[in-house]
This record gives C-alpha cells, structure tokens and sequence, in this order.
C-alpha cells in the first residue's frame, strides 16, 4: 500500500502563494494514491510556464520540456512504452496557444494520456499579458485597452477534436477535482482535464470568488456524460460568445468508453513496448530487407 | 577500359518516365552492370518536364556521367531540350510524331523515328507505348530483354493476366522492331550478370536505422527526405518499428525525443524547412540528455527555394542550430554505403554521448538510385548504448546528471523504481532540480551552472576520439588537392581519375565527420596539401569556413555551386586545369 508521501518531492513548489496551481497538485497526488499507481511507472510531461513546473513537485518520473510541446513528447513516451501511465501537463498558454497545434492532434488520436491543463487565463510567468482563454474586454499588460478576440472554450475544441474523456475542474472543490482526474487517469484513451485554476497575482477578474459564484457541478444536475450531444449543450454554456457566464459548469461533459486507443491500433506495439526492444537485427531478417533491392 | 553508356529518358511528369527508368535501372544492375542514376524534376505532379539520367557500365560509376548515348523522348519538349546533347554516334529513340531538326544534332547520331503510339493503340492500352520503348531502348544497347520479361512478370504475375500478356506483348514488339530498323548500337559492353544491390541514399538511411535498432520514427512530409518515411512505413510491421506521421515538424521531433527518453532509439528525417522548426527541440535533447538521429536531407535553399533540387547549404544551420551552446555531432556521408553505414552508427553516437546526431545528406545523396555491393551492407550492427544505470539506485539518491569528465551520466529510464528524475530544459542540478527560478544567480548555483554546462560541452572533447579524419585518395601525395565534404565525393573522384589518367597529380580529399572536427587529424592531413582546390555545393563555402575557424586552413581556390544542379566529372575537370594546374 503506498501511502501519500510516496508521491510527494522534495522539491517545493515555487507557486505564489495562493495559486490555484496547488490544488491541482494535491489533487492528483490524491488521485494517483487512489489508484495505487506506482510512482516509478508514471511519467509527466510538461512545457514551459508557472504550471509546468509541476513535474518537480511530484515523485514520478517527468520530463519538464520546451514550451508548447509537452503533448507530442507525451506521445513519444506512450508510444515507446505504453506501459506507462502517461500525464501532460501544463498552462493555457502553452496548451491552447503554442501548443495548439498539438493539442487538436493528440486528441483526435485517442492515445491514453491524460492532459491536465491549468488553466488560469493569463501568461502567469512572463508578468501577465493575455492568454488564449481570457476574455473579452480583459485588459492585461498586452492589451491596455481590453482584450478584443473571443477566449477559446477548451471544452467545445475537445469535443469537436474527438477526445474520449472531456472534463473541467476547478482548483477550488479539491475533492471533485481529485474524483475527476482519478477518472480521467482511468480512462482508456485522451482525457482533458481543464483546470479553472486562479492566478492569484496577474488575473483579478476570473478569481476564487468568481468561480464560486458560477460553478456547478454537472453530476449533480443528472448530466450523462454518454450523451454527446448534451456535452455539446453544456460545454457551450461557458465561454460564450455573448454569454451571461452566470453559470460554469465543471466535471465530466463526455466520455466515451470503449474506444481503441491509438496504442491499441499501431502495427509496430504488436510485437511489446519498443523501450523494450532496442536490439541488433535477426539476420534472416537483414536478408529479407535486402533482398528487395536486387 | 571499362564499357558502358548514359541512357537519358524525358517526359513530362505523369507520363511513366520516372518509373520506366527505374525499372531500367534495375534491369541495368540485374544485366551486371554498376548504375546510378540522377532525376530532375520538378514540384509537379502532372505536367511540366521530368528527365532521368541512367549511367551504367562494367566498372564502378560514382557519378551520372555527362551528356547521353541514348536519348529516349516522351515528348516533344524533351527532343526541343535534350536532342542536341545527344554523344557523337548516339541514337535518339522517340515517336514518329516527335519532331527533331537533324542539322542540329552530333555528328552521326541515329534518329529512330518508332511507332510508338501506334503501337500502342493496336495493343489498346497507351501506357503500353514506354514499355515498347524500354524494350527498344535494350535491344539497342544488346541487353537481355528477359531481364525486362522478369521485371514485368514481378510486377503483374499472377495478380493480372491479362496486362501481363500485353506487356509482354509490347515488350516483343518493341525488340522486333529494333531488330527490322538495323538493329542494336553495338556499344560492345560486356554483361557480367552478377547481381548487386540497387538503392537509394534514404534507402541505405532508413535500412541503417532499422538495423541500428531504431523502432521509434517520428516524421512530417518534405522533399527529399519522405522517402525515408516511405521506407519505413512500409516495412513497419515486419520490423516491429513505430512509424508516426506527424502534425509537423515540432511534434516530429519531440515525439522522438519522449520516446528516446523513455528508452527507445528514435529517428526523424526532414529536409531544411523541417529542420529549421526543429531546432528549438534540439537544443531540448541537448539539454536534457537525450540521444536522438536526426537525417537533414538538404535541398536547394533558402526558403522554400527549389525543393526538387539539391544544394549542400543547409551545413551552417545544421552546426548553429539553437540557442546557446550543446553539444552535438554532425555526419555527412558521402555515398549511399555510408548513408547506411554512418545512419547506423548515428545511433550509437547518439547513445555513447547522450545527444542529438545531425546525419547531414542531401537530394542528390538521398534520391539517387545507386549500385551497391552485396556484402557492403552488414545489418549486423553491434548496439551500444553507452552509460546507462543499473541494479539499486545509489545511496544518496540518483543523479542523472552526475558531473563526470567525460561528460556522460548514467541514463535510467521511466519504469526503474527508485531512479524517478525530472529531465529539464531550464538549468538543472545534477539530480534534475531546476535553478532557474529561485536559485538562478546566487553564488553556489552560479557554480552548478558553470559546472552542468561544461560537463555538456566535455561530450565534446570525448566525442572528438570517435571522429575520422577525411579520406585522401586515391594516394596520400598528390601536387594538387581537391578538398570536399558529404555528397560530392563521386563526382570529383571522377574528375581525379580524368585527371590522372592524363597525367596530372591530383588527388581527392574527402570529409565525413564534420562535427566535432577531429582537428589533430585533420590538421595531419592538410600538412600534406600543396595546392588545393575546395569544392562545395552552396553559395558561401560553409564547410570552407568550419575548416578554417577550426584549424586555421585556406584553400588555394574555390569552386562553390549553388545553382540546384549537382557537380558533373566534367566541370570539375575544367576548373580543376584552370586553377590548379596554372597554379
């Protein structure tokens, strides 16, 4: 039995105190306790920004890489050996702006990872200019006047991008964030778990008390998570073009289950992990590949 | 002496003469013959004008030779193009509708004007009329058309009957018609029947990897380095490999560096466009340790420039590519041997010192379909995977990054209990914990960056021990020296025999292992140049200038090409007697 501190590092988050980013930490500490996962089988993959850090405060195996790209080397990983249970993790920036590209992609894949995205509508590091998600009218260090595009709703991108598993968390109910990234880790295939997890220090509009205001959680208003077309109803609900945004809801819009995953259908992992197999060449094999050539 | 011919087919793209020439290629190599073969075309897919050099002969060839013995046309575009090149005593094979201003052509060349199309027509397929021609173009160099009969048997089989017979059909049609229209070239070459190997650079890439023990390859489209793609994709499945295709460039390549991190060997190829993406994510794997091949195909710059044709001007992005200093290796092969050979031993660079190896080919290398010797391809590779961890983690706690002096730490990978790490990009400790944020300047760290970046950078001087110096042949001495790097070493080692068999002394110095420069070595062989000639495909002279920053060294002249044509024998000869020999 692996008790908490098995997951716990020595390193100190570096978060200004208050950051919603903690939460989220615990949480999944929580989940991976939960499900008994041994640290040395987990590997997390983050980019570049305040949330990236993450993989240094936690007792995994994590691999903290260039900005917008911790999807694709979460890929690499779960290709090589999909024995691994394989996090990405992360900010808005580096998710839906950078990596944007990579995040439509890894979804429509259905490789099982799971994506946590947290998710504060700012550029936290870099002192505070605006982020794919903030909204409309938002005045940061980038946009004095407002913020004049519409935030993407990463919820609705997900849907339409085919992921498996589509939630979002809030880093202020720690314990229906913890249920949802435990059934997010679970699921066979890409999850997103977007995060609402508040910058205490750049974003004064979208704070603790904001959220609080807003948020409900789907489960309790008889939301099934099966029904695609529900999921679309509710996702769009936040943000919205023109939206009241008097309600946000948070836990699991969608899942499908069942799925194969990419893994599941590659030729080339027929054979086992490829992190296993790194060998010289059978030589009936060799002469075959060389026979062609004649 | 040794015998042979150059066999041109043009065509516009679509019209099947890329592929006759191919087939042509490997009956030439099956007939006994060495072959190589260079392609111009262009960046379409119908349409537009495609041609296809075939040089053949009983000995070695290293380069696509110069102008045809035998011209096959496709269209008219290609007899208003390429007639006029056609050698003293060649012979020009087209239809009778093609049209060609005989005063205009070498002396005694034969213009055989066949019914192609109609042919054709009678047969009742179109496509039909190239393998006519094909059959034609043997029976005018007295190759055995059964080799065209095996060719055409493999490809139809027992899958089409009926087209079977049709090829075979034109196939006879075509030699009896040569045989009626006085008959063969009677070039005399001798066909030894021993078969080789035909293949391209990207083939010998792809095959060195698998036989390296890459599975894990990560790539997105780009001319000329797809077919590196092709390859692997489709022998996937037998070879237990992993072929991703990738969103672009920057997922390639960090694909390849989470899948290596974790264990596995893994490869992306592309070409400069792809390359340049990428280099952010090489720095990554510099910083983080991570043995990655990365296969840069260069093509003909800058920007999208010409992307079907070749240039060696993609060394100065290669050698400064990301931000800061990390170390890393660059190899050029300069034949399609060593584009399997040195694709092979990419991997266990990349493993011995924990970092990206650059293998720095081009279209020309990669492309170009070229004769190989059966036993020079030994797919037997030793693997090593240099220092990894192993047993119980150390007490104390593991360091991944342990300062060390040859610069290399013990690797372990996701799954090992008890060596859990964080492999980052943002400066580190030796056991992974970043100091970038709230260590980043005090004084003890200042030292652990000091002390981290120089145990990178000492993979360096470790590494330098398993660089080779250039190849000088044919012989050590010579008067005059042409120097050259990767790709270009059949062409002027071509021009050296020319030269010497009319006397002159010169000889050919050729560079593979670019970086890091083995200087000591390369230092003792340029002791011995005298007067010296550096040829380069590119504009600005780039390896010129590496040679020169690393062991101070300037070449008497220059001869740098950056048009997208590769060297000919030809114009080396030519320059090599305007400056050497008047020097």
């Amino acid at each position: 039995m692996l008790d908490l501190n098995a997951y716990k590092s020595e390193t100190k988050p570096t978060w200004c105190p208050g950051c919603g980013d903690f939460a989220v930490l615990s949480s999944l500490m929580k989940a991976t306790q939960a499900l008994q996962l041994e640290p040395w089988n987990i590997f997390i993959a983050s980019g570049i920004g305040c949330s990236s850090n993450f993989p240094h405060f936690l007792s995994a195996f994590g691999f903290h890489g260039i900005h917008g790209r911790s999807l694709p080397v979460a890929s690499g990983a779960k290709l090589a050996n999909p024995e691994l249970t394989v996090i990405a993790a992360g900010g808005d920036g580096d998710g839906f702006g950078i990596g944007a590209g990579h995040f439509v992609h890894t979804m429509r894949r259905n490789l099982d990872i799971t994506y946590i995205v947290m998710d504060n509508q700012i550029y936290g590091l870099t002192t505070g200019q605006a982020s794919p998600t903030s909204e409309m009218k938002m005045q940061t260090k980038s946009t004095p006047e407002g913020v004049i595009e519409e935030p993407i709703n990463p919820i609705a991108l997900a849907l339409g991008a085919g992921a498996t598993f589509v939630s979002r968390g809030f880093s202020g109910d720690v314990k229906g964030l913890t249920e949802i990234l435990t059934a997010a880790i679970q699921h066979k295939g890409f999850a997103l778990v977007d995060v609402l997890s508040p910058c205490v220090t750049y974003n004064k509009i979208n704070t603790y008390e904001w959220f609080r205001e807003r948020v409900y959680r789907l489960d309790k208003e008889g939301h099934d998570p099966s029904d695609l077309g529900k999921a679309w109803a509710r996702a769009v609900e936040w943000p919205a073009f023109g939206s009241l945004r008097e309600r946000v809801p948070t836990g699991i819009f969608y899942q499908l289950k069942g799925k194969p995953t990419y893994e599941d259908l590659e030729p080339g992992l027929r054979a086992g992990p490829l992190s296993k197999r790194v060998a010289g060449m059978k030589p009936e094999l060799g002469k075959e590949l060389l026979a062609e050539f004649y | 002496m040794s015998k042979g011919f150059v066999f041109r087919i043009g065509g516009a793209a679509g019209d099947g003469g890329s592929s006759s020439a191919e087939n042509f290629a490997r009956i030439c190599v099956r007939s006994g013959l060495y072959t190589f073969t260079y392609t111009s075309y262009q960046s379409v897919i119908r349409g537009g004008h495609v041609w296809v050099q075939v040089r053949a002969a009983e000995d070695p060839v290293l380069s696509q030779g110069e102008r045809p013995d035998l011209l096959l046309v496709l269209n008219q575009q290609t007899a208003d193009i390429h007639a006029t090149q056609v050698r003293d005593g060649g012979a020009i094979l087209m239809d009778e509708a093609i049209q060609v201003d005989a005063a205009k052509l070498a002396t005694g060349v034969r213009v055989l004007r066949m019914p192609l199309a109609k042919i054709a027509t009678e047969l009742g397929v179109q496509q039909l009329k190239n393998v006519v021609a094909l059959s034609a173009a043997m029976a005018l160099l007295d190759m055995d058309v059964g080799l065209l009969e095996e060719a055409i048997r493999e490809t139809w089989g027992t899958r089409k009957p009926k087209a079977l017979e049709g090829n075979l059909e034109a196939m006879r049609r075509g030699t009896a018609w040569i045989a009626a229209n006085g008959g063969s070239m009677k070039l005399g070459i001798r066909f030894s029947g021993k078969r080789r190997l035909l293949m391209t650079g990207n083939n010998a890439i792809a095959l060195g990897a698998v036989a390296a023990g890459c599975n894990f390859f990560a790539q997105y489209p780009m001319t000329p380095a797809s077919s590196i793609m092709h390859w692997v994709a489709s022998h996937a499945l037998e070879c237990g490999v992993v072929m991703k295709q990738a969103e672009d460039e920057l997922a390639a390549i960090n694909m390849c560096i989470g899948a290596a991190h974790v264990g596995t060997r893994a490869m992306t190829a592309t070409s400069g466009g792809g390359f340049a993406l990428m280099v952010e994510a090489l720095g990554e794997a510099g910083m983080t340790e991570t043995p990655i091949v990365v296969a840069l195909v260069a093509r003909c710059g800058p920007s999208t420039g010409l992307p079907t044709k070749t240039e060696q001007g993609d060394l100065n992005m290669a050698l400064g590519a990301g931000q800061g200093d990390w170390p890393r290796i660059i190899i050029a092969p300069r034949n399609t041997v060593e584009c399997f050979t040195e694709s092979a031993r990419s991997f266990n660079l990349a493993d011995l010192y924990q970092t990206p190896v650059i293998l720095l080919s081009d279209l020309y290398l990669s492309e170009g379909f070229r004769t190989v010797e059966p036993d020079a391809l030994d797919m037997n590779i030793p693997i090593v995977r240099g220092f990894l961890a192993d047993g119980a983690p150390p007490e104390g706690g593991y360091k991944r990054f342990k300062i060390t002096d040859s610069g290399m730490s013990p690797r372990a990978f996701p799954g090992m209990k008890g060596f859990e790490y964080v492999a980052g990009t943002d400066e580190h400790t030796e056991d992974g914990e970043l100091i970038s944020d709230v260590r980043a300047g005090v004084p003890e760290f200042i030292e652990v960056r000091r002390k981290m970046h120089e145990k990178r950078m000492r993979k360096l001087r470790t590494a330098v021990k398993d660089m080779h110096g250039p190849e000088v042949w044919p012989e050590a001495d010579a008067e005059y020296t042409i120097l050259s790097w990767g790709s270009s070493q059949g062409p002027v080692r071509e021009a050296v025999t020319r030269l010497r068999a009319e006397g002159a002394s010169v000889n050919s110095m050729e560079f593979r292992d670019l970086f890091p420069m083995p200087v000591a070595l390369v230092e003792k062989a340029l002791a011995k140049v005298r007067a010296s000639l550096l040829v380069e495909g590119n504009y600005t002279g780039q390896f010129g200038r590496l040679l020169r920053a690393e062991t101070g060294f300037k070449p008497d002249f220059t001869y740098f090409k950056s048009d997208g044509e590769p060297f000919y024998p030809d114009e080396l000869v030519t320059k090599v007697k305007e400056v050497l020999v008047r020097a």
